[in-house]
């Protein structure tokens, strides 16, 4: 039986290998055919961030790689509303990931919710497996 | 292990993905496919695919698992062909692997 795992993302996205490994993990655990859903809190909200320019640090650019949730069935994108704040930042600022509903002619829907502290404390309650990165 | 092609060495690991993405030229995926233990002559159907790996992974930059490979193609290129049949007699060896692997990209994350 699928079983509900969440993906806590806390850290920037270059600097360390965290955020490409737990890109990484997800992709398999999807593959699994298991509820995936990824939060992103603290500095892990740069992850998804838009105009990702790496080259600089000797690093890959892997953000394009967020659109592709979709299609390994991962629609659930969750943005602490806090953190954007307490960096300046807005929704805006995030990329536009969407995923396409099968059951509805395959309209495109955003992956993103942006959500209180509050919010993603009862989210993470509901989970079956929680991994922070 | 190596692919010698136009006198050019080109580096691969151990299960014949190349080392060196940038090396990918359409010469690769043939002379691939020609080492093969039953040598493969790639034809249009097999170009198809190999050409939408390689946009997915502009596009992505990862190499698709086989489930979402299968689904992708039946959007683009129609039911008839996202199916793993179809998918399987062109890349009997596994289509995530054996495609990824004609298309110069890394081995598909995620395939076990």
């Amino acid at each position: 039986m699928a079983k509900k795992f969440l993906y806590l993302n806390r850290k920037a996205p270059y600097g360390t290998v965290y955020a490409l490994e737990s890109l990484e993990v997800v992709l398999i655990a999807a593959a699994f055919e298991q509820e995936v859903s990824l939060a992103f809190l603290d500095d892990g909200v740069y992850q998804i961030a838009k105009g990702q320019t790496p080259k600089a640090v000797g690093m890959k650019n892997f953000s394009p790689t967020y659109n592709a949730l979709g299609d390994y069935g991962i629609t659930k994108l969750y943005v602490e509303r806090e953190s954007l704040v307490e960096r300046g930042l807005t929704e805006d600022d995030l990329m536009p990931i969407v995923y396409e509903d099968e059951d509805d002619d395959y309209t495109e829907k955003p992956s993103v919710q942006v959500i209180s502290r509050t919010e993603m404390a009862k989210i993470m309650a509901e989970q079956d497996v929680t991994f922070s990165f | 292990m190596a692919l010698e092609i136009s006198g050019k060495t080109i580096a691969t690991d151990e299960e014949g993905y190349l080392e060196n993405l940038n090396d990918w030229t359409p010469e690769v995926a043939t002379a691939m496919a020609l080492a093969e233990e039953t040598p493969v002559a790639l034809n249009d159907e097999h170009w198809e695919i190999i050409n939408f790996l390689r946009e997915y992974y502009e596009e992505y930059q990862i190499a698709p698992a086989v489930r979402v490979l299968t689904k992708a193609v039946g959007k683009r290129l129609g039911a008839d062909k996202g199916n793993s049949k179809y998918l399987y007699s062109l890349f009997p060896y596994g289509p995530g692997k054996q495609a990824c692997k004609y298309a110069g990209l890394p081995k598909p994350t995620g395939c076990v």
